[in-house]
């Protein structure tokens, strides 16, 4: 027989969250923010490197890419988290991480650890796109007026490649969102790991999943909102279609957005 | 012959790209003041030779110097090594460059455009960089375009915004590569007027073009290339008159 869907506990898990489930979503949240950043960064450096001069850069970059797309991502948060104590002995990750005023625990620092390397590799690929999109004779006319290459690229090149570069960027961010449910599996208590508590103490699965669904979809809404607003801002400054603010957020919100950067399950 | 050093001297300059010769021993010096018109069939290697005049491409034989200095590269015992990033750049900002695709940066307005390599190369200050942009844009016919971005120009505009751009950096001489080329007709002749302008108040240039009117009119030396060499050089008169070479003679019979 199949268990009724008890609906009082659904709603319950939405408009009354207790402050376990507020502190799990918090922590999703920053998790999600800050891999995306070290993500962003470690792409730019992968994806610089990757179009260097030297083929040792260019070799190390694309191994890098290589290696970590071409492995699941539970795998690679299980290497860094337990991969130190195995091959080396000793924990990469203590308890607690101490930066500053704030301390977080091991676990958590290791899932930002793997998910940035993670994104790294994504990242990568989607810069170095965003750069290849920018006519060469952006560069050449900034190296003819006197800018060595790294303040062309700064100044000339990437602010173009941005454009290029965001939209895929916003749906990055919103797969990382939804990615950081696999630290759960690593003991980091956030969203899921959340649900899967009260799942155990309840035997309701339905509910508390439907409800964790809930949230995550409620996250990845808010973010739409945000990317479209940024979309806009970039488009300001350039010519061509400029689709207003609401424009881009009907247009994120249709159920087959025309995107050309989709990307299947990890 | 004359005392004046040359802004440019060109000697012997060799390019291949791959195992194909486009500049097979170019020679030639530009004094100051003085407006060179380069002409010649496409794939002559015109546009190669200007391209090297500031090492936007590296040559692989000969020398090239500006203002006496040699550009792109340093003598290390006798032989030439290609010279480091920072030194080239430091070499560009003496020589001004015009493309035929304009280039100019689409994510800055056009005072932007102009002011960005006096202040983050030349470190100028900044409203000292604006007030120069502000006369470059004045003297280019653009003063009302200020805070235009390049997306809302037409290409006679952007080309002056490009003009007024690579003045900023107050160079001692001036590249243009085929500038009109990717115009509509209507527009040429503003840029060309700019040009003419520059040239009467003693900027040196070297200007690649298909415009013979401008040529003729502005030039005070044409060279015509072909195959990847000098095949002839003189007066305009000479040369929309009595060219002595008969490639020459073709190339304008063909054009004019």
């Amino acid at each position: 027989m199949i268990a009724a869907f008890e609906w009082h506990i659904f709603w319950d898990r939405i408009v009354h969250p207790d402050h376990v489930f507020a502190q799990a979503l918090w922590r999703t949240v920053y998790i999600a923010v800050l891999a995306q950043i070290f993500g962003v960064a470690l792409g730019l450096v992968s994806a610089l490197m990757r179009m260097s001069r030297f083929r040792v850069l260019r070799i190390l970059g694309g191994m890098y890419v290589l290696i970590i797309r071409g492995t699941p991502v539970i795998v690679q948060i299980f290497f860094i988290y337990f991969g130190a104590n195995l091959f080396l002995g000793f924990d990469l990750f203590p308890r607690t991480v101490g930066l500053g005023p704030v301390s977080l625990s091991g676990a958590v620092v290791a899932g930002i650890v793997a998910l940035s390397i993670n994104e790294g590799a994504y990242m990568s690929e989607i810069i170095r796109a965003g750069i290849d999109s920018v006519d060469r004779g952006q560069m050449e006319a900034a190296r003819s007026l006197g800018m060595p290459h790294g303040l062309g690229m700064r100044r000339i090149v990437l602010p173009q490649a941005a454009r290029v570069i965001v939209p895929p960027l916003g749906n990055e961010f919103n797969n990382m969102l939804k990615t950081t449910s696999l630290l759960a599996f690593i003991g980091v208590y956030e969203l899921f790991l959340d649900a899967d508590v009260h799942y155990s103490s309840t035997f309701k699965p339905s509910e508390y999943f439907a409800a964790v669904a809930f949230w995550y979809l409620m996250l990845t809404v808010i973010w739409s909102v945000i990317q479209a607003w940024i979309e806009g801002r970039l488009a300001a400054s350039e010519r061509g279609d400029q689709l207003s603010f609401w424009e881009r957020v009907r247009e994120a919100w249709a159920p087959v957005p025309g995107r050309l950067w989709g990307r299947a399950a990890r | 012959m004359s005392a004046v050093q040359p802004i440019v001297r060109a000697d012997e300059v060799v390019k291949r790209f791959g195992r194909l010769e486009v500049l097979s021993g170019v020679s030639l010096d530009v004094d100051p003041g003085e407006t060179v018109c380069v002409i010649g069939p496409s794939g002559s290697g015109k546009t190669t030779f200007i391209r090297c005049i500031n090492h936007l491409e590296k040559i692989d034989g000969g020398r090239i110097e500006v203002n006496g200095h040699l550009i792109g590269y340093r003598e290390q015992n006798g032989k030439l090594v290609e010279d480091s990033e920072s030194n080239i750049a430091r070499q560009r900002c003496e020589i001004g460059m015009v493309f035929q695709r304009f280039n100019l940066f689409p994510h800055m307005t056009a005072l932007e455009n102009i002011i960005e390599a006096p202040v983050r190369v030349r470190k100028a200050e900044k409203a000292r960089a604006v007030a120069d942009a502000e006369a470059l844009l004045d003297r280019v016919g653009l003063a009302d375009k200020r805070d235009t971005y390049p997306g809302k120009l037409s290409g006679g505009q952007q080309q002056r915004v490009a003009i007024a751009r690579a003045l900023a950096m107050k160079p001692a001489l001036m590249l243009f590569d085929e500038p009109t080329s990717a115009l509509d007709p209507e527009t040429i002749g503003e840029v060309l007027e700019v040009m003419k302008e520059l040239a009467r108040e003693g900027m040196t240039m070297m200007v690649v073009t298909h415009e013979m009117g401008f040529a003729r009119e502005a030039a005070d030396r044409v060279v015509m290339m072909d195959a990847g060499r000098i095949i002839e050089e003189g007066t305009p008169e000479h040369f929309f008159t009595s060219p002595d070479n008969e490639r020459t003679q073709q190339f304008l019979s063909k054009i004019l």
